[in-house]
């Protein structure tokens, strides 16, 4: 009995998710007949890939207690040189791989001036947040590169062949259990708890504290790159504003995961239902024609509450239990 | 050490004392720094287009400034308390908005009343952010990210795609900004009385160094008795009003105004804050650093025009600015405390 009330209190917030999904999936149904289809499920789910990508490297850096809100901006960055080294003439599989090493060094700048300098992310992404997008407007200005070969847009609209499961999605899963094996099943990911619960702590136990986060910020910033690859060939168009502001969704889909803005503490699988809770959301705000900035009210609000209701709950049962404890002592006087 | 240190120093300053003059002469010469910058800045391209030093061209400049600088003020009082709001940008948006549509909806409606309605709003708002983080304890970074979508959102929600333009409202509304008092437009006056009011506020009355202290060590402020949860709630009401205030500005000074208005203009802001040396762990910095460093951004901005740069330089000026501007800081500090260090060992 006490190692299911164990176990059930582990996997309350997974079980809350759970819970969220089934009311995101209820809410679709009703706002619209077209929710509960096989196809506007599979252009669902190719719809919030690249949000995908990004929320497995940003579980990593927020767990290991730092944070990247630089990631849209790479985004943007790296689907502007698919751009611009496309209509330069360069062979696709050059431009994914100057795109690819274009978010590595975006990272890197990042890791070097948090780890080297010792400067907080939040205000190191920050620089770079508005940096990154300024230098992808600078290269391409208000322009717009849309005539990629087929073959590159079809892998970011098309299915596997026979089924309504996007090439996206088989990437994305992928992708998915590497990191989970990384965090959940090897050395790293136990380094990576250690930093976040205790920076001093993990250094003075040998951990290269710098040096696996330095590494996590060019993760990042890889994985944000080909994210923009993808989110570059399901529009079709390399733009400076491409995924402007969906860092916001990023760090939603993270924090509303149950894992804790202050590192230490979280899972992948947590995030990965968050994922379809924000997605499904998402889309079924879409279906019933609620336009994207309306949409961000309701994602906004899920990103606060995220770690307002925990925190909310927590000062209920302190405040409870302290009550129970001076009414039990009043009692004794 | 300590008495060996004294004598080093001579009687009358006593070693905790100069670390402090230190400080406040590092602050003292970062201004100086900023000033230098902004006068090579302003000969550059005075030298390269001779318009630029035109009154008219001037009192544009000023014109910026004054908006950028007025929610400044707040946002250096939030980043004082170790926290940031990213929500500026979409208040003053939301506020431009709402006092611009009213002003459209009612020609005759008094011009207090529009000023007040966005003050209030910016208020409530700022309340919000000032509760979430205060009371529910939530990183001020991830509340005021939430709450940057969530006023946009309902600003967008507000505005309907609507859009309100010059001619739609009175020129008493658009007098606000550019009607001379003394010569001088009446926006600019604005911005240095409250400039001047917070400055004075913060660096002399008690509320004001609580805020410092707060910044500096929030555990050892708690300690000796000062209410942090309220004042860092007020430092993000203040932080709503100005904005709110600032929003009303807006609309008066472009006149055209829709749900996109002053989208961004919160990393220019925190740009500001940080160039100007207030420090973003908080617990240091000055008014008047913020407002030299909004007045050099704001400048930057002018110049990219008059030099024929592209617009799209300005992000990434302001991304630029932030980086070094706290890559700065973080080697000074590194500098003053080895500095007090080998003093301390002498």
């Amino acid at each position: 009995m006490k190692q299911l009330r164990k176990l059930l209190s582990s996997w309350s917030w997974e079980a809350l998710l759970v819970v969220l999904l089934l009311l995101t999936l209820v809410l679709g149904n009703s706002l619209s007949p077209y929710f509960f289809t096989p196809f506007n499920f599979s252009l669902m789910v190719e719809s919030f890939m690249e949000i995908a990508i990004m929320a497995l490297s940003m579980t990593l850096i927020i767990i290991a207690g730092e944070i990247d809100l630089s990631v849209a901006s790479t985004l943007g960055l790296a689907s502007v040189m698919m751009g611009i080294t496309w209509n330069a003439g360069i062979p696709l599989w050059l431009d994914i791989i100057i795109a690819l090493a274009t978010g590595g060094v975006a990272g890197l700048f990042n890791g070097l001036l948090v780890t080297r300098l010792g400067l907080p992310s939040l205000v190191v992404t920050l620089g770079t947040l508005a940096l990154y997008r300024g230098l992808a407007y600078v290269i391409l200005g208000s322009q717009a590169v849309s005539n990629f070969p087929a073959a590159y847009s079809n892998f970011g609209i098309g299915d596997v062949p026979g089924t309504l499961i996007p090439w996206t999605l088989v990437m994305f899963v992928i992708l998915a259990l590497l990191c989970i094996v990384l965090l959940h099943r090897s050395w790293i990911g136990r380094q990576i708890y250690a930093i976040g619960n205790n920076k001093e702590a993990a250094r003075f136990a040998g951990i290269r504290v710098n040096r696996i986060k330095l590494w996590l910020f060019v993760l990042s910033g890889v994985l944000a790159a080909l994210a923009g690859i993808v989110f570059t060939a399901r529009i079709s168009s390399a733009r400076a504003d491409n995924a402007v502001g969906f860092e916001l969704f990023v760090i939603t889909v993270v924090l509303l995961g149950g894992v804790n803005i202050f590192g230490g503490q979280g899972s992948l699988v947590g995030v990965i239902l968050a994922l379809f809770v924000v997605g499904g959301l998402r889309n079924a705000l879409g279906l019933a024609n609620v336009s994207g900035d309306v949409q961000n009210i309701v994602v906004g609000m899920l990103l606060i509450f995220s770690v307002l209701g925990p925190n909310v709950v927590q000062r209920i049962r302190t405040v409870i239990s302290r009550r129970r404890l001076a009414s039990g002592s009043s009692k004794r006087v | 050490m300590t008495t060996t240190s004294k004598q080093v120093n001579g009687a009358s300053i006593p070693p905790p004392r100069s670390g402090y003059r230190l400080v406040v002469f590092v602050s003292r010469v970062r201004e100086l720094g900023l000033l230098a910058v902004l006068l090579l800045l302003v000969i550059i391209v005075g030298v390269q287009v001779p318009q630029f030093f035109t009154l008219s061209n001037m009192v544009q400049i000023l014109l910026s400034v004054s908006i950028l600088a007025i929610v400044a003020i707040g946002e250096t009082l939030v980043v004082l308390t170790r926290n940031v709001d990213l929500s500026v940008g979409s208040i003053v948006g939301f506020s431009a908005f709402v006092a611009a549509n009213l002003f459209k909806q009612h020609p005759g409606a008094n011009l207090l009343f529009g000023i007040l309605l966005g003050c209030i709003l910016g208020l409530m708002l700022g309340m919000l952010n000032g509760l979430i983080v205060s009371w529910g304890r939530v990183p001020a970074i991830v509340a005021t990210l939430g709450t940057l979508y969530v006023f946009r959102g309902l600003d967008f929600l507000y505005a309907g795609g609507n859009q309100v333009s010059a001619s739609d409202v009175p020129d008493s509304f658009l007098s606000l900004a550019t009607v001379p008092l003394l010569g001088i437009p009446l926006l600019i006056w604005f911005a240095a009385l409250l400039a001047l009011i917070f400055g004075y506020w913060l660096h002399a009355s008690r509320t004001g160094r609580q805020l410092y202290a707060i910044g500096s060590n929030p555990e050892a402020a708690r300690l000796v008795g000062i209410r942090s949860d309220l004042l860092v709630f007020g430092a993000f009401a203040i932080s709503g009003v100005l904005s709110g205030f600032a929003g009303v500005l807006w609309g008066a000074r472009f006149a055209t105004v829709d749900a996109t208005a002053a989208s961004g203009l919160e990393l220019q802001v925190v740009a500001a804050v940080v160039v100007g040396g207030v420090n973003i762990f908080g617990g240091s910095g000055r008014m008047l650093g913020a407002m030299l460093g909004a007045i050099v951004l704001a400048t930057i901005d002018n110049s990219l025009s008059f030099l024929r740069v592209s617009q799209f330089w300005l992000q990434a000026i302001d991304g630029a600015a932030i980086l070094i501007a706290v890559t700065l800081d973080a080697l000074i500090t590194r500098w003053v405390q080895r500095l007090l260090i080998t003093r301390r060992q002498r």
